[in-house]
């Protein structure tokens, strides 16, 4: 298929970025949008052009580096996957494609498609862990008996990749589904509960340092997460805080 | 707690609480207002002890009004908070793919019920004010009778009052569709209880908004017959 691809492009941190048109040819249905992406540098570094910056690790949807917000979607119009899984067959021969940065205050944009996302690891830095020894006597974790429900529920928010798609298509560019999973995965196990109080508050408060705006429970993040990390989350997170502040 | 209030998730809250007492004083005022339709006197009996009871008066009105205008102000400043939270707005974005049209568009539907408050502030509460407060007027007699209902059903003569009360209603509606739900996520809603919430939450948002549309024309063509 033939396509027409409009860019978002910026030299660095402190350029004035741009949307930029290109056109690919010749791409096929079966390809991912990051390989669609690499036929298009290689044509941009043969005729000597910049070839346009973009993240991309693992290419198989857990490391969670693809970001991309396509046709005014983040990770594109698929659903549960990231940009790595997304295919060109969700395309149609002919069609214009805008391709843009994660936007948000907190996620400064480094180069054309890359945005600096070390804000969520200061957020799991201020409390997203558990404190155990690790020297050597490390207790068994299945030394403690824990029900399937919490299990599953604990997993499930841990299935987080960090990716920051929630940030990206909310509108008020919140964090608090990423903050959720990462509060939830250790609020719903016996081994998170030691630390769970000062856990949450300092997650929060992280998190409303890094200016991520607040939550208007419309559930976008919800719907446009690659793992599918459930709203739930977010009012658990909400329980946990208030919690932690009536103790 | 004073700290709590002043993170993001503590405004969230404070939003929904002052949410819930302003649905639960929708409630009230809906079933003092349905008595106009049925009941002319018990509407009148029911609006005189309203606006006379000294606790009504001097002790929650202050704080419905202080509920009303903390609701405004807050999600204004959540508002412009959110706002700056991304400097530059995507080029494309397809919000509908992803959530409801009253979700994002709160702060509209919430300044469209502002203006309307406006409107009926100057309908019925500044003349209620002027009349018990300025004239000292606490009798609630016209000519020897209750003067609630006969100045409830002028207000409505004319069209264009309904109307615009109509619209407003509507904007309220679209405001509860999402708003009732989101302040009981906000306050940590557990999901098992969710599909309930949604349909309390949906014949809340439609019944008591149709309701007084229902009022509002009722005593249009009520009063012309």
């Amino acid at each position: 298929m033939n396509l027409t691809l409009k860019i978002w492009r910026q030299k660095d941190a402190n350029a004035k970025g741009q949307m930029v048109e290109y056109k690919v040819t010749e791409i096929s249905e079966h390809m991912s949008f990051l390989e669609m992406m690499d036929v298009l540098n290689e044509q941009l570094v043969n005729s000597g052009d910049e070839p346009v910056a973009f993240d991309h690790d693992c290419r198989e949807g857990i490391c969670g580096m693809c970001s991309m917000y396509i046709n005014g979607e983040a990770h594109g119009p698929d659903r549960g996957v990231t940009t790595c899984q997304l295919h060109m067959r969700m395309f149609k021969d002919g069609d214009t494609i805008t391709i843009e940065p994660f936007r948000a205050a907190a996620f400064p944009v480094i180069k054309d498609l890359v945005v600096d996302r070390t804000s969520f690891e200061r957020i799991q830095q201020a409390g997203g862990y558990i404190s155990v020894n690790t020297s050597g006597n490390t207790q068994d974790a299945n030394a403690i008996p824990i029900s399937k429900h919490a299990a599953d529920e604990a997993m499930d928010a841990a299935t987080c990749i960090g990716c920051g798609a929630c940030v990206a298509t909310c509108k008020n560019s919140s964090a608090m589904l990423f903050v959720g999973a990462k509060v939830s995965q250790y609020a719903l196990l016996p081994q998170g509960q030691v630390e769970a109080a000062d856990r949450v508050q300092n997650m929060v408060a992280q998190m409303d340092l890094e200016g991520f705006g607040n939550c208007t429970n419309t559930g976008a993040c919800e719907i446009e997460c690659p793992k599918g990390i459930s709203l739930e989350n977010i009012a658990r997170m909400n329980r946990e805080l208030m919690k932690a502040n009536l103790k | 707690m004073g700290g709590f209030f002043k993170s993001s998730i503590g405004r969230k809250v404070a939003m929904a609480l002052s949410a819930f007492f302003l649905m639960f004083f929708l409630l009230q005022h809906f079933a003092i207002n349905i008595l106009s339709v049925f009941s002319p006197d018990t509407f009148n009996e029911v609006s005189h002890f309203m606006g006379t009871n000294a606790l009504i008066q001097y002790g929650l009105q202050p704080v419905l009004i202080f509920g009303v205008v903390f609701h405004f102000v807050m999600g204004f400043i959540l508002e412009l908070k959110n706002k700056s939270a991304r400097k530059i707005s995507y080029a494309k974005n397809h919000g509908a793919a992803n959530s409801t049209w009253t979700s994002r568009n709160m702060i509209w539907s919430g300044l469209a019920i502002l203006a309307f408050i406006v409107l009926h502030f100057i309908d019925f509460w500044f003349p209620e004010i002027n009349t018990k407060f300025i004239e000292g007027d606490w009798s609630g007699l016209h000519d020897g009778e209750f003067r609630y209902f006969h100045e409830l059903q002028e207000k409505f003569l004319s069209p264009v009052r309904v109307g615009a009360y109509v619209v407003a209603f509507v904007l309220l509606m679209l405001h509860l569709l999402h708003g009732f739900t989101s302040a009981f996520q906000s306050m940590g809603a557990t999901a098992g209880r969710k599909k309930t919430l949604q349909n309390i939450g949906k014949a809340y948002a439609i019944i008591i908004p149709l309701g007084f549309i229902v009022i509002a024309i009722y005593h249009h063509f009520n009063h012309i017959h």
